[in-house]
């Protein structure tokens, strides 16, 4: 009874946050402020076509390197967890095999997803998406392996390699720009380039790529521990 | 485009009730994939189309993935 | 319009599911169902009536008739963080049946209140 009146408090107080919302902010009225900056400058700054890459890369590329880093401890954490579960596993589980076009489908279709995902964060500074995007399509084409395959363990030495290495690259890239004459963080040291082609707006496309990979490897690793404790019960981690 | 997005936030809304409604986790699971598909439908409608493919891949597959092994791991069914 | 009614539903939806729900799955659907509807929000707040999205991928497109970037910018990120630490959640939810034998946080007596 106690909790349907504490949440009767809440559906008030949302229902007050409604209408101040409303009153406060009008749907699809222009109330930007520093978006208007941003989209006047960040062509002639960034040399990148799409500006919410740019936001997320340059104006606020400090945020995104935390963001990465909680990444990492959460997955980090569901690992850990995982570990603690180890001790007293039941046997193991014998799975039922998928059928043949599950299993001869996931085969032809997985090298495409992989393309997918690589287009999709090679070309982050120009179409839509980037490297989130493109590393949690990465990280889904490896869900559809192990559905398929019952039994399928990725190597986590490489995907841990993988992942040192991308974040590496995303800090030194970073602090490469504390020895240019501006001295700032993540300063975009690198020629621009020719607008709105591949090889353009100078370090964002390389951070994009290198955020890709660290997504995939980290979702990946998430997978394939959750999959392990279906699994691979009572066998070796 | 108006009637679109009013028929998408009606179906959105009944699928949330429906998702903390059944008893059924699994099913339950299921409906929530759905609601953050027809979310990125809205972010789409919205025009942010980078984050309408990262709710997409993410919200609507890899999160619905990871709820369904961890159901598999606990209970079906909420008693 | 219809955007922020949606978005605050959900979020109510969410917070009936965390208050009152007694299974542990169905609060980390009420969490799930939280953020979804805090991005949604802060996407519509962003919104400008006849925008384009802020890409510039052609000739002739004007600055002047875009979306604002920035909250997509941070949805973006709220998105991936939403994801990762769910999965986290869900990971703290198996210790928890393991170690107790049931969902039911009226039975998990460190949870109760």
């Amino acid at each position: 009874m106690i909790r349907k009146i504490v949440y009767a408090i809440f559906a008030a107080i949302i229902v007050i946050a409604l209408v101040m919302f409303f009153a406060a902010y009008p749907f699809g009225a222009n109330k930007m402020a520093v978006g208007t900056y941003y989209l006047n400058h960040g062509v002639a700054q960034t040399g990148a076509a799409n500006i919410v890459t740019s936001v997320v890369l340059d104006y606020r590329g400090f945020d995104t390197l935390g963001e990465v880093s909680v990444l990492f401890a959460a997955a980090a954490g569901v690992a850990i967890l995982f570990f603690m579960l180890g001790i007293g596993k039941k046997e193991r589980e014998n799975l039922t095999k998928p059928n043949f076009v599950v299993r001869v489908g996931s085969r032809i279709i997985f090298p495409f997803i992989l393309l997918f995902g690589t287009y999709i964060f090679v070309h982050g500074h120009l179409t839509p998406g980037g490297g989130f995007q493109g590393g949690s399509i990465i990280a889904s084409g490896f869900l559809l392996l192990y559905l398929s395959y019952p039994g399928t363990r990725v190597n986590r030495g490489g995907l841990s390699i993988i992942e040192g290495l991308a974040g590496l690259t995303f800090v030194v890239l970073g602090l490469w720009g504390l020895f240019t004459p501006t001295d700032s963080f993540l300063y975009n040291f690198l020629p621009k380039g020719l607008f709105n082609t591949l090889v353009s707006a100078g370090i964002l496309p390389i951070i994009y790529i290198a955020i890709g990979f660290k997504v995939a490897s980290e979702f990946a690793g998430i997978v394939d521990d959750m999959m392990c404790e279906v699994i691979c019960r009572g066998g070796e981690k | 485009m108006i009637l679109v997005s009013w028929i998408l936030i009606v179906l959105m809304i009944g699928l949330a009730v429906l998702s903390i409604e059944l008893k059924n986790l699994i099913a339950a699971v299921v409906a929530m994939g759905a609601v953050s598909l027809i979310i990125s439908l809205l972010f789409l409608l919205l025009q942010a189309p980078d984050v309408a493919m990262a709710e997409a891949s993410i919200g609507a597959a890899l999160t619905m993935a990871i709820y369904i092994i961890g159901v598999r791991e606990t209970e079906r069914s909420e008693k | 319009m219809i955007y922020y009614v949606g978005s605050f539903l959900l979020i109510a939806i969410g917070l009936y599911a965390v208050i009152v729900k007694k299974n542990l799955i169905k609060i980390l659907i009420g969490l799930n169902l939280i953020a979804s509807g805090v991005n949604l929000l802060i996407i519509s707040v962003g919104y400008i009536k006849g925008g384009t999205a802020p890409i510039f991928s052609r000739a002739g497109l004007n600055a002047k008739m875009m979306v604002d970037p920035i909250p997509q910018a941070l949805t973006l990120t709220a998105i991936v963080i939403d994801a990762s630490e769910l999965a986290l959640a869900v990971a703290f939810v198996v210790l928890l049946y393991r170690h107790y034998k049931t969902l039911d946080i009226k039975k998990i007596r460190s949870l109760k209140w």
